[in-house]
């Protein structure tokens, strides 16, 4: 694993940068998630307040986490790319 | 509920279904060898898998179970629609990208990829097949409740009807077929719900759904020597009461059968509100008194007043996405509460009006009690987002997808396009599931068909042409499942486990006779499973799915520690703990026609227990079982 071809070692590195952003967002969608949930455990009463265009917080945050996962996803994609097209361009030089 | 049959319907539904089976044989002959078999050869492109990834998992689940669920409790349906996607993130994020890099042909050779180890093999094939069965029963509920009202058949034909369809697509044909034939439905079914939820916001609030919708009688009476009688000039008399717990029910001579009615006190008056019935008596079944035939029974679901703008209104007229909700909150529906009990010989079903603000249908606890929750109710809720999260990324069927495109980016691409056509769908459900809500289109029989029955509501030609997607999205759901089930038995464990040298020809015929044994396997569990939210029994494949296979997949993906050991004891823990749990469950419980109260686990929901039992599990082996793994990196 310590000592694999110089070329390999690029696309690991590649990788694992891909896998530590993925945990990342992973994380920052898992806590908002979280959130919801905990706001239907600890203060339920709280998703019937309503919050934008007279909507209440439960659909709001509803609609948002769906939201949010294609937005996240779609910038996730985009960094991903990016890292493999400047590694690519490396492997090159 | 006795449907009308259209022959206009059957013939677009009919036609619908053959081009999906002319379509699979086409592809079929194009598919030779194994690898072309399991995973399309690697080679398709990927926005046709993304929607096909879409169409995979928009099955009988999303679209039958939401969108019914939604219509019978509110938010709490629309709380899967939010955790189903949510699963998506955890595909994405953390196990696409190395799950693609590590596989070969199914989820088993992906997890075997590290370690080459025979009981790696023997249990995670075991878990693609019990997980697959587990998502195979709702699929088939929901294909039987489907040709109810469309064909007019019993539950039971429709479930054999699309088993006998799909064992013969996929014993003939495998996945490629199944990729495009998902693409096209999958791409329909959005389409379909964009035009019902554009016809429901067209529609707006009314408080008279159709010309021959009926509200409901309301009866006056008062109480003379203890006995309720009518005095509001109704042609109509109380028999006798029932106190059942809070609520109190009378048994009417109305319009010339029994029926029940629920007692209202108000002051020194008592209002009978009319109710549905169903009463199973040793001569027959009546529906709301009279024999089925009599066509007595009615579709149900309604506004009981509308707030538009400050003021009191009969309808609304158009609205917005946004003031669509936000009115409906200020207004109030009437929804229909399931009670049971006994009279006499007499099994007793019944479903009374129940007037619910619309603040309550917009937030979560119509189903899932959440203020003054106990704290299983509580638990039970925690439980059901974590296998809603964590489930998506560990059905073997949509995993199984990940191999059909040529590259990493290709999969991500894939898997971006699939949330977002996913997450449209999903806010779509909010608004069909209301729709069918309060347009009197709710056959309370079954929550399965609010979604189609309102999509009849505006029209027998939307109508059919939403069943044939529908079931098409069954056919294709259980054909991918069947597909992954069969790889499981005939790749992962005849050839990889038994190591049997099977030529590529024969590696195929196993795969089609074991598809042929699942398919029957699934067709029994569909008419065993009648009558349940199809939604609520996806959940369960869910946690299952996460139990058995989310602690393998990450932890492999993840922990270097971990060892083949490990992972084998961890899938059986997962599978065992998850299926215990939901075996002892109230739910369960009600389906083996006991009390659910007597249930020895309180909570429907395994997730909770099941899947850190397994992590831990995988965690505590690995650590004793790391000489092995020392030894086996040395080779």
């Amino acid at each position: 694993m310590l000592h694999g071809p110089a070329a390999k070692l690029d696309e690991d590195k590649s990788s694992k940068k891909k896998a530590s952003l993925g945990i990342k967002l992973f994380f920052v969608y898992f806590l908002l998630y979280a959130g919801f949930t905990a706001i239907g455990i600890f203060k339920p009463t709280l998703m019937g307040v309503k919050v934008v265009f007279g909507l209440n917080l439960a659909v709001v945050y509803g609609f948002g986490l769906i939201i949010v996962a294609i937005v996240m996803g779609w910038i996730y994609h985009m960094i991903c790319s990016g890292y493999e097209d400047k590694m690519n361009k490396e492997e090159q030089l | 509920m006795i449907y009308d049959v259209s022959i206009y319907a059957i013939l677009i539904f009919v036609s619908f279904v053959a081009l999906v089976l002319g379509l699979s044989f086409y592809f079929a002959r194009k598919t030779k060898s194994a690898s072309n078999y399991y995973a399309a050869g690697g080679n398709i492109h990927w926005g046709v898998n993304g929607i096909a990834f879409a169409g995979d998992y928009l099955s009988a689940a999303s679209f039958l179970g939401i969108c019914g669920m939604i219509a019978f409790s509110g938010f709490d349906g629309f709380i899967y629609s939010i955790g189903y996607l949510a699963g998506w993130v955890v595909a994405l994020f953390i196990v696409a990208e190395p799950l693609k890099r590590l596989g070969k042909f199914t989820f088993t050779d992906a997890l075997d990829a590290k370690f080459n180890s025979r009981s790696i093999k023997l249990t995670a094939a075991i878990s693609t097949l019990i997980v697959s069965l587990f998502y195979l029963i709702p699929q088939m509920v929901g294909a039987g409740d489907l040709v109810v009202p469309l064909l007019g058949l019993p539950h039971w034909m429709g479930v054999v009807l699309v088993g006998s369809i799909v064992i013969l697509i996929v014993a003939t044909a495998g996945m490629t077929s199944t990729t495009y034939v998902q693409f096209i439905k999958g791409g329909l079914l959005i389409i379909a719900s964009i035009v019902l939820t554009t016809y429901i916001l067209k529609n707006g609030l009314t408080l008279n759904p159709s010309d021959d919708y009926h509200r409901g009688v309301t009866i006056g009476a008062v109480m003379e020597d203890d006995k309720l009688v009518v005095n509001d000039g109704t042609d109509a008399e109380v028999m006798y009461t029932y106190q059942d717990g809070d609520y109190e029910y009378a048994k009417v001579q109305f319009e010339g059968v029994e029926r029940w009615f629920q007692v209202i006190q108000a002051g020194e008056n008592y209002e009978l509100l009319e109710m549905l019935s169903i009463v199973y008596t040793p001569d027959g079944t009546l529906y709301n008194g009279a024999p089925k035939s009599e066509r007595k029974f009615y579709p149900v679901g309604h506004m009981n007043k509308i707030m538009f703008k400050g003021q009191e209104v009969e309808e609304t007229g158009g609205l917005n996405p946004f003031n669509f909700l936000e009115h409906l909150e200020n207004s109030e529906v009437v929804r229909f509460a399931k009670h049971t009990f006994t009279d006499g010989e007499d099994k007793v079903n019944v479903w009374s009006q129940n007037i619910t603000h619309g603040k309550d249908v917009l937030k979560p606890g119509l189903l899932l009690k959440l203020e003054g929750a106990s704290l299983w109710q509580k638990i039970n809720f925690i439980s059901l987002m974590l296998a809603l999260f964590f489930g998506t990324s560990a059905l073997p069927h949509v995993l199984i997808r990940y191999y059909t495109v040529p590259s990493q980016r290709d999969a991500r691409k894939s898997t971006i396009v699939a949330v977002a056509a996913i997450g449209f769908f999903y806010i779509l459900t909010l608004y069909m599931g209301l729709g069918a809500m309060i347009n009197g289109v709710i056959d309370v029989e079954s929550s399965n068909m609010a979604g189609p029955l309102l999509a009849k509501y505006f029209g027998v030609g939307l109508f059919s042409f939403i069943s044939a997607i529908a079931f098409a999205t069954v056919l294709g759901t259980v054909a991918g499942l069947i597909v992954a089930s069969s790889g499981a038995i005939a790749h992962d464990f005849i050839d990889n486990y038994l190591k049997k040298e099977l030529t590529d020809k024969a590696k195929v015929k196993a795969g089609r006779i074991a598809a042929f044994c699942v398919g029957l396997l699934a067709i029994l569990l569909g008419i065993l499973f009648k009558g349940m939210n199809v939604s609520f029994l996806v959940s369960l494949a869910f946690a299952v799915a996460a139990s058995a296979n989310l602690p393998a997949i990450l932890m492999i993906l993840f922990w270097k520690k971990t060892t083949s050991n490990g992972v084998s004891v961890s899938i059986i823990t997962g599978i065992v703990s998850s299926v215990t749990l939901i075996l002892l469950s109230p739910s369960m419980f009600e389906r083996y026609g006991l009390n659910p109260a007597d249930a020895i686990i309180p909570i429907d929901n395994p997730g909770i227990f099941s899947i850190p039992l397994s992590f831990l599990v995988l965690i505590v082996v690995s650590l004793l079982t790391q000489k092995n793994k020392a030894d086996a990196s040395i080779v």
